[in-house]
């Protein structure tokens, strides 16, 4: 019973990985834009360059691309690409690959988000398990609110007013960039490089924090209050149990399961969660590889990003599904 | 006993006006939420009509890179836009892109809810599944992957980019709004409408409806929110429209033009404070709309 739930799974997790490719195939294809000759548009805007024989130039890089072959043929090469994990060649970086950019933007991306998504929740967690319990400070309760209309703000407007007042009016942090490129030309491993990468990750961390931190702690407190109401609370107190015990063992750890498929979740946007807070601050990850192919009609690079963020909230919503009845046995494979 | 009769109707029987306003001081969310809104609207309402701003809310209206001043009160942009008007327009415009994507998005998800819980069997299994494998689809990806395809971003217009921001904002309406069906179908008043022989329709809009009012405001709230968001998303990537001073569009130009690096600070503020304004207040709409629908709220607090 509980390998066939998890092939079936699996093989839900393909089609959605199947209609999303199909769809992210055929919708761009609906509209009139030919990526090539845009790309061209864009470079004769740019540099003023117009080479002259520019229909056979188009015709040529299309062969190449083999967009000029029938259109259910290129689906069936696009499709088998992304089943062996080929996004296609970049159009502004041409000859480098999709594939190239993006694992160079990638690690990036990853290490930021991360961090702040771990940051988030222990800190959403603690603050609004705290705004739950009974016996805390009215101004730990209070706090859940000024947090949620923080979390109605789009990050990369939190990150705006950083940069203006701390970077910029107090100079307390760099504005922009990963690291000092001044004093290190490439990346490496040494503590001053990291260190330089921390101070430089400040801002673009605190506006994720900020802008997120709410949805957890009113999560937690949601769930807290709820478990407050259960009768083996009641008997634990009854049973003259310490508070800090019920507080931890009663309290936090049932409360907290809902919050742990929520990591996991938040896992699944780890890609895109960053995108414009990554572009503001000119951080090389992900949102700033994505602005650069907007601004370049680079559509190959905009589809593979798209790609990957969607693998990796189909991925991590399967591995939700099936580890979760593990988390709390109450749940079982086969309700329905 | 000419003064016994006003006490006791005030104090057994408080009019509604009295009532509401009563409720209204508990909940303070709703209170300071609508009083920022209200603020929002009387600004830039009162500055459209006050101020030209059909003209002096875009290009070559006013001379470049003014801080602000007696003549120009929040300053100028680099292209000769007023400030002033930038934000009166500014405010109004993102204002219907959002409540334009938020009604679209509102009205399917109803729909798709209501069809979902009232009729059941293969709608609901349908429309579960398709719900399911959208919700894989980071809803922005979508959107720049979208209006990445309409090269010419002078033709964008706050009608395309409603448009484009009201894609997949139907999901979680649907959700709310298929639940509380659920929920509503199988209370004996749904069974005593059908007894005396209303129909399906007359049903949904004359007994279901009523009952989820203070869930469907807050959902429209939340997509208000959602557009605005996902619109602000796509200008500051420049991908919204060129032509028009949104508040977003704003942002982009005085990002593009690296405006914090040049000090012309009022160009970045304005429009950044505006956005933190209409988001708070919407926010705070949202929750104490949530706590008229959902009274487990209030009394957690």
């Amino acid at each position: 019973m509980k390998l066939s739930y998890l092939v079936r799974r699996f093989l839900f997790f393909i089609f959605v990985m199947w209609s999303a490719a199909t769809a992210l195939f055929f919708v761009p294809r609906l509209s009139p834009v030919n990526p090539i000759r845009e790309r061209f548009a864009e470079i004769q805007r740019s540099t003023g360059y117009a080479p002259r024989d520019m229909e056979q130039l188009v015709r040529a890089f299309e062969a190449k691309f083999g967009l000029n072959k029938p259109l259910i043929e290129q689906y069936f090469d696009y499709i088998s690409g992304l089943a062996r994990g080929d996004l296609g060649y970049s159009l502004m970086r041409y000859p480098r690959t999709v594939n190239e950019l993006i694992s160079q933007a990638l690690p990036w991306t990853i290490a930021l988000v991360t961090v702040t998504t771990i940051l988030t929740f222990l800190i959403g967690t603690a603050i609004g398990a705290l705004a739950g319990w009974p016996r805390s400070p009215s101004w730990v309760k209070g706090m859940v609110t000024p947090l949620m209309v923080l979390a109605a703000i789009p990050p990369y407007l939190l990150g705006l007013l950083l940069i203006y007042f701390i970077a910029f009016r107090a100079r307390l942090l760099p504005l922009s960039g990963a690291y000092t490129t001044g004093r290190f030309a490439t990346p490496e491993l040494s503590l001053e490089f990291l260190l330089d990468v921390g101070r430089h990750a400040i801002l673009p961390s605190l506006s994720l924090i900020l802008a997120s931190v709410g949805f957890w702690a009113l999560g937690m407190r949601g769930m807290g209050v709820t478990v407050l109401g259960e009768d083996y609370v009641n008997f634990a107190e009854h049973k003259g149990l310490k508070q800090g015990r019920i507080f931890y063992w009663y309290y936090v750890r049932n409360a907290i399961l809902p919050q742990v498929t929520g990591l996991a979740l938040a896992f699944g946007s780890i890609v895109s969660a960053g995108i414009l807070v990554e572009y503001l601050y000119g951080f090389p990850g992900i949102g700033s590889l994505l602005n650069a192919a907007i601004g370049a009609n680079d559509f190959f690079v905009i589809y593979g990003i798209g790609m990957i963020t969607i693998f990796a909230v189909g991925f991590s919503m399967m591995v939700v599904d099936i580890l979760y009845p593990l988390l709390d046995p109450r749940i079982r494979y086969d309700r329905k | 006993m000419e003064l016994s009769i006003p006490i006791q109707t005030g104090s057994t029987k408080p009019n509604r006006l009295k009532l509401t306003l009563r409720y209204l001081r508990r909940n303070k969310s709703l209170v300071v939420g609508l009083a920022m809104l209200a603020f929002l609207l009387i600004f830039s309402i009162g500055g459209s009509l006050l101020i030209d701003t059909s003209t002096r809310a875009y290009p070559l209206a006013a001379p470049a890179v003014q801080p602000p001043s007696a003549e120009y009160p929040l300053g100028t942009d680099r292209d000769g836009r007023d400030l002033l008007a930038v934000m009166a327009r500014g405010i109004l415009l993102t204002g219907s892109i959002g409540v334009m994507a938020g009604s679209i998005g509102l009205f399917v998800g109803v729909v798709l809810g209501f069809l979902a819980g009232y009729y059941g069997g293969w709608v609901d299994s349908v429309i579960r599944w398709v719900t399911e494998v959208l919700m894989t689809i980071p809803p922005l990806i979508l959107k720049i992957i979208i209006a990445s395809t309409i090269v010419d971003k002078n033709k964008v217009t706050i009608f395309t980019m409603a448009g484009v921001a009201s894609i997949l904002s139907w999901m979680g309406t649907a959700r709310v709004v298929r639940s509380q069906v659920l929920s509503l179908r199988e209370r004996t008043f749904v069974s005593v409408a059908k007894l005396s022989g209303m129909s399906n329709l007359e049903i949904i809009f004359k007994e279901l409806m009523p009952n989820m009012l203070p869930y469907l405001a807050a959902s429209f709230v939340g997509a208000v929110m959602g557009g605005i968001g996902s619109s602000f998303g796509l200008e500051v990537l420049g991908l919204g429209p060129a032509r028009e001073p949104t508040i977003g569009m704003t942002i982009r130009w005085a990002q593009f033009h690296s405006a914090i690096f040049n000090q012309w600070w009022w160009w970045v503020l304005w429009p950044s404070l505006a956005l933190v304004m209409i988001f708070a207040s919407l926010s705070l709409i949202n929750r104490g709309l949530d706590e008229i629908a959902n009274p487990r709220v209030r009394r957690s607090e």
